[in-house]
């Protein structure tokens, strides 16, 4: 599998040095270079999907020791079932994605390296791989950069856009201080335990004392996530997810944030588990719910589709992340069971949000694709124009609002069970934890169901906003079958999640700090949660009964009413002559009670502004400006920003620029050394 | 009751009593509230004959609306449907109870709403726009209200299941005057007035576009679709009284299919939902339409009220 990936990297690379005096004039080699890159993507994703299905069946764990001359012990890649987990969910969406990406790269041809895309898609995919079958600390940090670099390159593929550039930037910056801080993780868990394979980490003769473990948590919840993307490291997503080919928004959005909480989940019930202070679970639990709340809010005042969907991945990463700091919380009173079912709806939704989050991108790009803009503004009715995006994207708005019988709702289900259950617990932060979180995890559900009701009505339907979305055309098959396949996932992964739990049951019984399987019984498509009193949900009956029952409105209708007789007659415009499109409520209008049921958060200022009045009745130029205003920049990184340019300014005195000053500190530094440390 | 031939008949009753009793709740409602305005007002059955009356005309659809708007009025009725599939009204346990919990309650109605809201926006009219953006805001901030009332009741009997939790209440009659219990009921009679689109949240008889929320959205339904809409909602009130009742107060309910338990489980179900009914509509005769963006504030009370009820469970104890 990774040699594909290799291979689908190196390929393309070979073709694209060829080809490199042809790249402004292209001919047949840049489609060939692109068919050629994505199928063995393609191939080789389908490969992951086995070997990560493998080893969730089977349980035994992959083990690859690479020989090397390196100092740092003996590299191994190393796939237990946790990995295989993550693993399974990279290659389900790279396998669609990589589909998608045979007819969406089209729009590149020509204008384009198309080598260099392919090549960076790869090794993209490669390193996400790599980051999870890695059994030691250098092959894993080897990996992390690699993601990290080939993301960096990737959004900014389209460099002639400043916008493009300065996301990009902005991420690099980000993501190092990420790295750095699980640089230092590291090596702590190497001083302590003399290695830095994983193995020796999660050696439970290498317990580390509570204090430094209370360290290497907070190492890893901060450098993990910046990647996940978690508030308030998140201000890099909503600019690069966007800025990035919508092939890559959505592996980055589906995906590569997932590796964030591959990493916590790795770290904190495999390394540190099983004894936990319990203020570790109180604190993710404060950053899940104001990462889903917050990320929820901010996607409401979004009209720019892919940010929109940018800002949703930090609510659901808030979502995951509540599942994890329920399970943290309630293995650290020592309630193992209740810890697996919380752990297990947060992997759950790891799952389900890479589906439809990786779906949504790929519907955001068709419309991308067929318009040439991002701002919901300027759409509407395009349900009549792209008729299977507009279907596809519908059925990933209903999943990620978690409305039943998707798979959503399983997940959120899920983590109230958990939640609700921890309620009894007898321990007062758990008892003021739980109830505020469930009121939390209720609030973000209903918001994000009512971003999407904007998301998806101002795009797709009504009447066209601009001449742009009123010519739209239709995706080609392969990115339309790429988005059915998602939307299909969507479904099993909602009315079977049976398919799910099996493969997750195990694997959360295996981590030392969730040690109980067993807290999801399946019957005959039913899931019952064995420890309350008989809580159980079936979705697979509930979607036939929907559609059983409707029947009755349609037996109804015919027997009382007869034949449906149906007559068109236009909307009604209040009694002028026709509807316009203009008069249409827009997404600024709709989001607006929110704006002020929330103004504490939003602070919204807006400006008005009458140019030319020539006349009291006519206004020919109104132009209306709405802010709403960042709190995390302006009271986090905007302070943070002037301490360190100020600083800097303080360090700047010492560089003077002559080497006899540069010749004098390395003599001074030689001879404080000679007297201290000798 | 595990022989599928029951299981079918009950649950059939049940869709039956549900589907059709929702339009007299809505008739009776009315009534009261035309005799507090002084008005002799239609009688108790007029939602039938309304009802009738729309199946029997023609649509009226607008080029410019989807499939959206064609599909929706099915799919709203029949996942209101299986809600009444799911709320325990006269028997208890309710045959279908695995299928679906509380939570899943919730959800389905958030499911209905969600394309309801989408039908706003599909007509291209700003009417519709404005409806389903005030209606998706208030649903937003009702959903916390409405979870921490529901929590309550779930952690008290340790389980999500509806037929669970009524038959724990009932087998224990004094919780059902336990204070946290009656703080819940408050907050939820509170969440049952703004889902329904009742005074002093929306008023559902107004086609005043400064005021009107539900029907916004709805504007552009007419004949069959506006019937199916409506009678969804008067099904959405009636099983909400279902739950206010059954949930807080499970007096009377037919635990065997003997034909006597049947029979005071009908009678009691009609009691107790008539006398909410006649509650909300004394309610809203009494109160007057908060503003827009006032009714945060109110929902904060439920809110408050529900979060009470919990510390008020955790403190004393069911």
């Amino acid at each position: 599998m990774s040699a594909g990936y290799v291979l689908g990297a190196l390929l393309p690379a070979l073709t694209g040095i060829l080809g490199w005096g042809r790249v402004k004039s292209p001919g047949a080699l840049d489609g060939l270079v692109k068919n050629l890159g994505f199928t063995i993507a393609l191939a080789s994703s389908l490969a992951g999907c086995v070997l990560s299905l493998s080893i969730l069946l089977s349980g035994d764990p992959l083990h690859v020791e690479i020989q090397q001359s390196l100092p740092f012990g003996t590299m191994a890649l190393h796939a237990d079932r946790l990995s295989a987990f993550f693993l399974g969910v990279i290659s389900l969406i790279a396998a669609a994605v990589s589909v998608y990406s045979l007819g969406y790269a089209k729009e590149f041809l020509g204008r384009r390296n198309m080598a260099l895309l392919v090549f960076l898609y790869n090794l993209f995919l490669l390193s996400m791989a790599g980051v999870v079958l890695s059994g030691h600390a250098f092959l894993f940090l080897f990996f992390w950069e690699g993601m990290s670099l080939t993301t960096y390159f990737l959004i900014n593929y389209e460099h002639e856009d400043p916008a493009a550039r300065r996301a990009a930037y902005l991420y690099v910056v980000m993501t190092h201080l990420g790295t750095a801080l699980l640089v230092v993780m590291f090596v702590i868990l190497f001083s302590h335990t003399g290695s830095f394979s994983f193995g020796a980490f999660r050696d439970p003769g290498s317990r580390l004392p509570t204090a430094v473990q209370s360290i290497v948590f907070l190492c890893a919840t901060i450098g993990f996530g910046v990647k996940a993307g978690i508030i308030p490291f998140h201000i890099w997503l909503p600019e690069a997810h966007p800025a990035a080919p919508s092939n890559i928004s959505a592996l980055m959005s589906g995906v590569m944030i997932k590796m964030g909480i591959y990493g916590m989940v790795r770290v904190y019930f495999d390394f540190l588990g099983p004894d936990i202070p319990e203020w570790w679970g109180i604190l993710i639990l404060i950053v899940a719910v104001t990462s889903s709340v917050l990320g929820v809010l901010y996607a409401l005042m979004e009209h720019d589709l892919k940010r929109l969907l940018a800002f949703h991945s930090i609510e659901n990463i808030g979502i995951i992340l509540m599942g994890v700091g329920g399970a943290l919380l309630f293995a650290s009173l020592g309630n193992r069971p209740l810890a697996s079912l919380a752990l297990l709806a947060g992997l759950y939704h790891v799952l389900n949000h890479a589906t439809f989050k990786g779906l949504l991108f790929l519907g955001a790009g068709s419309v991308l694709h067929a318009t040439h803009t991002r701002n919901i503004e300027e759409l509407g009715g395009l349900v009549k124009r792209l008729p299977w995006t507009a279907f596809f994207f519908l059925v990933g708005a209903v999943a990620i609002s978690a409305l039943p019988p998707l798979n959503g709702f399983v997940s959120e289900w899920l983590t109230f069970q958990a939640l609700l259950l921890g309620f009894h617990l007898s321990d007062l932060s758990v008892k003021i934890a739980v109830p505020l979180t469930v009121a939390l995890l209720a609030l973000t559900g209903a918001l994000a169901a009512a971003c999407f009701v904007k998301a998806f009505g101002i795009t797709f339907l009504g009447l066209p906003r601009s001449d742009r979305a009123a010519s739209a055309q239709e995706s080609s098959f392969s990115m339309i079958a790429a988005m059915g396949s998602l939307a299909l996932l969507c479904v099993v992964f909602g009315i079977a999640p049976g398919l799910v739990v099996s493969v997750l049951d195990p694997l959360v019984g295996s981590l030392p700090a969730t040690s109980a399987s067993g807290q999801v019984v399946l019957k005959g498509g039913m899931m019952l949660i064995p420890q309350s009193n008989s809580s159980s949900v079936s979705p697979l009956v509930l979607c036939g009964l929907i559609i059983a029952v409707t029947l009755v409105p349609i037996a109804a209708g015919y027997l009382l009413g007869g034949r449906m007789r149906r007559r068109a007659v236009m909307t009604w415009a209040c009694g002028l002559q026709k509807i316009e499109p203009r008069m249409q409520y827009t997404a600024t209008g709709f989001s607006k009670p929110i704006r002020m049921i929330f103004s504490n958060i939003f602070r919204a200022t807006h400006e008005i502004e009458i140019s030319d009045e020539t006349s009291p009745y006519f206004r020919p130029d109104i132009t209306y400006e709405l802010k709403t205003e960042s709190l995390f920049l302006k009271y986090l990184y905007e302070p943070a920003y002037r301490i360190i340019i100020g600083s800097a300014r303080i360090f700047r005195r010492i560089q003077t620029g002559h080497i006899q000053t540069y010749l004098a500190y390395i003599f001074l530094t030689l001879v404080l050394l000679l007297l201290f440390a000798r | 009751m595990s022989d599928v031939p029951a299981i079918v008949l009950l649950s059939l009753l049940q869709l039956l009593l549900v589907l059709a009793s929702a339009p007299l709740i809505s008739g009776i409602i009315g009534k009261t509230k035309a005799r507090f305005q002084n008005r002799q007002g239609a009688g108790i059955l007029q939602p039938y004959f309304d009802l009738a009356k729309l199946l029997r005309k023609e649509v009226v659809v607008s080029p410019v609306a989807s499939w959206v708007f064609r599909s929706t009025p099915y799919l709203v009725f029949a996942s209101t449907l299986v809600i009444a599939l799911l709320v325990p009204t006269v028997v208890v346990p309710v045959p279908l109870d695995w299928v679906g919990d509380i939570i899943t309650v919730i959800y389905l109605f958030a499911l209905g709403r969600f394309f309801v809201a989408l039908v706003g926006l599909d007509t291209g009219s700003a009417f519709g726009g404005l409806g389903a953006s005030r209606e998706m805001s208030i649903a937003s901030i009702i959903e916390p209200a409405m979870m921490l009332a529901i929590f309550t009741a779930a952690v008290t009997a340790g389980s999500t299941n509806l037929s669970v939790i009524v038959a724990t209440l009932s087998s224990t009659p004094a919780s059902m005057l336990n204070p946290a219990h009656l703080l819940a009921f408050s907050g939820l009679f509170i969440v049952t007035m703004a889902e329904t689109g009742r005074i002093p949240v929306d008023n559902p008889d107004t086609h005043l576009e400064l005021t009107m929320i539900h029907e916004a959205m709805i504007l552009e339904y007419s004949g069959r679709y506006l019937a199916f809409i409506e009678w969804s909602s008067q099904m959405k009130l009636a099983i909400f009284l279902a739950l206010l009742s059954n949930m807080f107060f499970p007096v009377g309910m037919a635990t065997t299919l003997a034909p006597w338990a049947l029979f005071v489980g009908c009678a009691a179900f009609f009691a107790k939902v008539i006398v909410l009914a006649a509650i909300v509509a004394v309610v809203e005769s009494t109160n007057a339409k908060l503003r827009l963006f006032r009714v945060p504030e109110l929902l904060m009370v439920a809110f408050i009220l529900s979060l009470l009820a919990l510390i008020l469970y955790f403190i004393v104890g069911a």
